[in-house]
């Protein structure tokens, strides 16, 4: 009798252990399959990304002319970037009241546009969302720009201001010190529907239509507490998606204030932190000093992204 | 009245149960009058480039140098796309081949980066697996690096792998770009595990459950990655790493007809035209097919 129970738990013990085994072959096999999925992209990714970018925090501490080998000298671009040049920190501060202005409420504009364009259907719908999208997809839009600010009375909105009695002299908008910054500020935010505009426009697309059933019969009254109860949590990984895009877009804002106020601009007004890279970068040809601000910017980037993602935790709290 | 009001949202709500899809949930009249005035408004401005590059594609040549310039042609013809196709036409590395060129960086880099970026992106939304989180924050935060300084190191690394002046210099570094795998990742963690679950359960391999239920599943996603990387790819002359003539791409092509001065102002407004008319027909059929798919299987535990 002993005997046969004995023997019973031990079966069942091996069994267990079969399990197991079958369970962590099973883990590895699975594993195995993840690593292979994975490698192509990582291996590429490490290749022509991670290592470039490591190579250039490196050459930061080096003084590099890009025709002789790079030296080492430490800590000095760093000193120098925010202890002796006077133009990286008002790019500095441009760049800061760019990303200020125009992150959040670009960031809001696209959410805003893509859950507006969703109401329609068919193809309104794809006109719609192709209209929006134009200036980022129509190259070199800034063209238009110039011919509305030209700075003689032929300009568009030198026009427009004199025929009104605003104006009595035409303005040259773009070297005008004070004009500069405003009117980046609105063509950057007229070029903003882009990326984060496509994936919200996607996100959309994906959320559960009997959600908003639902949440008809538990009593949400309008299209507002629709969108903030049952649209924005549901399609939570795009607003992470679209802040990250956004950060990265409106702290790294360049061709617009190279194209119309161009680079250096009146008294630097239109000066960011990329276009001073730029300056150090392809004219001076100074990479180490450039690796340097690119440096910068990232830290700045990557403490920006960090506050964001805290806060869009909260979102349909 | 208020309270026949009551019975007839009650009833309303009745009806909803039974048929959903009979009438839109929460809406008004004004609501929808005052979306649709702003989306006029706005549109009109984000419309321009669109409307002017038309126009300047149909001026004649006295009209692109009339000064002041105007938005609007008044006399449209369609001389400078024949005298850009004469142009092209007198270019000695054949247009085919530009055209040939083209087809595979763009096509190549486009569909080998939704491919890569999503198969990588998978295992990232799904699993567990020791140092995901670190592959992952890895990915977001190489978008925040100015690529500027990082042209240096890439090219020499382009030059130590001797893919340099090949398709693949362009082609391969395109495969890794950042912003699709998290495009992908953040779209495929919103699938209920349910979904792949069962999958499992009947032993299907990750390899089958990939292909067969998670991208179906996010079809707006990759069609909108591909609307990116195809503008991305699109707009690379390729200039920086393609030395060889018979390996450049369309872009390039026209960007050196358009640089031929003032005498080529007509040809190169045509080619403004076709540099943006091509990823806007990409764009068009690639968003009617995102709203396409959702309207038919609408899928989601």
């Amino acid at each position: 009798m002993s005997h046969t129970t004995t023997n019973a738990t031990g079966s069942a013990e091996l069994l267990e252990i079969n399990m197991k085994q079958k369970k962590l072959g099973y883990q590895i096999k699975r594993n195995k399959e993840i690593y292979l999925m994975m490698a192509p992209y990582f291996i590429l990714f490490f290749l022509f990304t991670v290592l470039p970018v490591v190579v250039s925090i490196g050459l930061s501490f080096t003084y590099f002319n890009m025709l002789e080998m790079p030296t080492f000298i430490g800590w000095k671009n760093y000193i120098k970037l925010f202890l002796e040049d006077d133009i990286f920190l008002i790019s500095l501060k441009n760049t800061l009241i760019f990303a200020v202005i125009t992150g959040p409420i670009s960031y809001i504009l696209c959410l805003l546009f893509a859950w507006i364009i969703n109401e329609f259907h068919g193809k309104v719908r794809s006109l719609l969302t192709l209209i929006f999208y134009a200036p980022s997809i129509c190259g070199n839009a800034y063209m238009v720009w110039n011919l509305i600010l030209t700075g003689d009375r032929y300009g568009y909105l030198n026009g427009i201001l004199i025929k009104l009695g605003i104006l009595d002299n035409p303005i040259l908008w773009m070297k005008t010190e004070k004009w500069i910054l405003p009117i980046l500020i609105v063509v950057q935010l007229w070029l903003s529907l882009g990326t984060g505009f496509l994936s919200f426009i996607a996100g959309l697309q994906t959320v559960d239509k009997s959600l908003y059933e639902a949440a008809a019969l538990d009593g949400v009254k309008n299209r507002w507490q629709e969108l903030w109860y049952v649209t924005l949590p549901s399609m939570k990984p795009q607003l992470m998606f679209g802040a990250v895009m956004q950060i990265t877009q409106s702290f790294a804002v360049a061709d617009i204030s190279i194209q119309l106020a161009g680079n250096p601009s009146v008294n630097y007004a239109g000066a960011t932190v990329v276009t001073h890279l730029l300056d150090y970068g392809s004219t001076r040809f100074d990479m180490g000093y450039a690796s340097a601000i690119a440096t910068v910017l990232f830290l700045l980037m990557v403490g920006t992204n960090k506050l964001v993602q805290k806060i869009l935790r909260r979102v349909g709290d | 009245m208020a309270k026949n009001k009551e019975k007839q949202t009650t009833v309303r709500r009745k009806l909803f149960k039974r048929k959903p899809r009979e009438k839109k949930l929460n809406r008004s009249m004004a609501g929808n009058g005052i979306l649709f005035f702003i989306m006029f408004i706005c549109g009109i401005f984000m419309a321009l480039p669109l409307v002017m590059i038309i126009n300047n594609a149909l001026k004649p040549l006295d009209e692109i140098f009339q000064f002041p310039p105007k938005i609007f042609v008044r006399n449209p013809t369609l001389e400078n796309f024949s005298d850009l196709f004469v142009l092209m036409n007198n270019s000695w590395v054949p247009f085919s081949r530009y055209i040939f060129n083209t087809i595979i960086i763009t096509g190549g880099g486009m569909v080998g980066h939704v491919i890569c970026a999503s198969l990588a992106a998978y295992p990232l939304a799904k699993h567990k697996f020791p140092g995901k989180d670190i592959l992952f924050n890895m990915v977001v935060l190489s978008m925040m690096f100015s690529w500027t300084v990082t042209q240096i190191p890439q090219y020499l690394i382009i030059s130590w792998l001797h893919i340099n002046n090949t398709y693949a210099a362009l082609i391969l570094p395109a495969f890794s770009f950042g912003m699709g795998l998290y495009l992908m990742k953040q779209f495929m963690e919103q699938l209920p595990d349910s979904l792949m679950e069962s999958a499992r359960l009947d032993g299907a391999s990750e390899w089958k459950i990939f292909w067969t239920i998670v991208m179906p599943n996010v079809k707006p996603a990759w069609l909108t990655l591909a609307i990116f990387q195809f503008q991305q790819m699109w707009g690379n002359t390729g200039s920086l790493f393609l030395r060889n003539e018979e390996l450049k791409p369309l872009q390039y092509s026209l960007q050196q007809i358009t640089a031929g001065g003032t005498a080529r102002a007509g040809a190169a407004a045509a080619v403004t035209f076709i540099i943006a008319a091509v990823p806007i027909i990409f764009f068009l059929i690639c968003q009617n097919n995102v709203i396409e798919t959702m309207t038919t299987s609408g899928m989601k535990d």
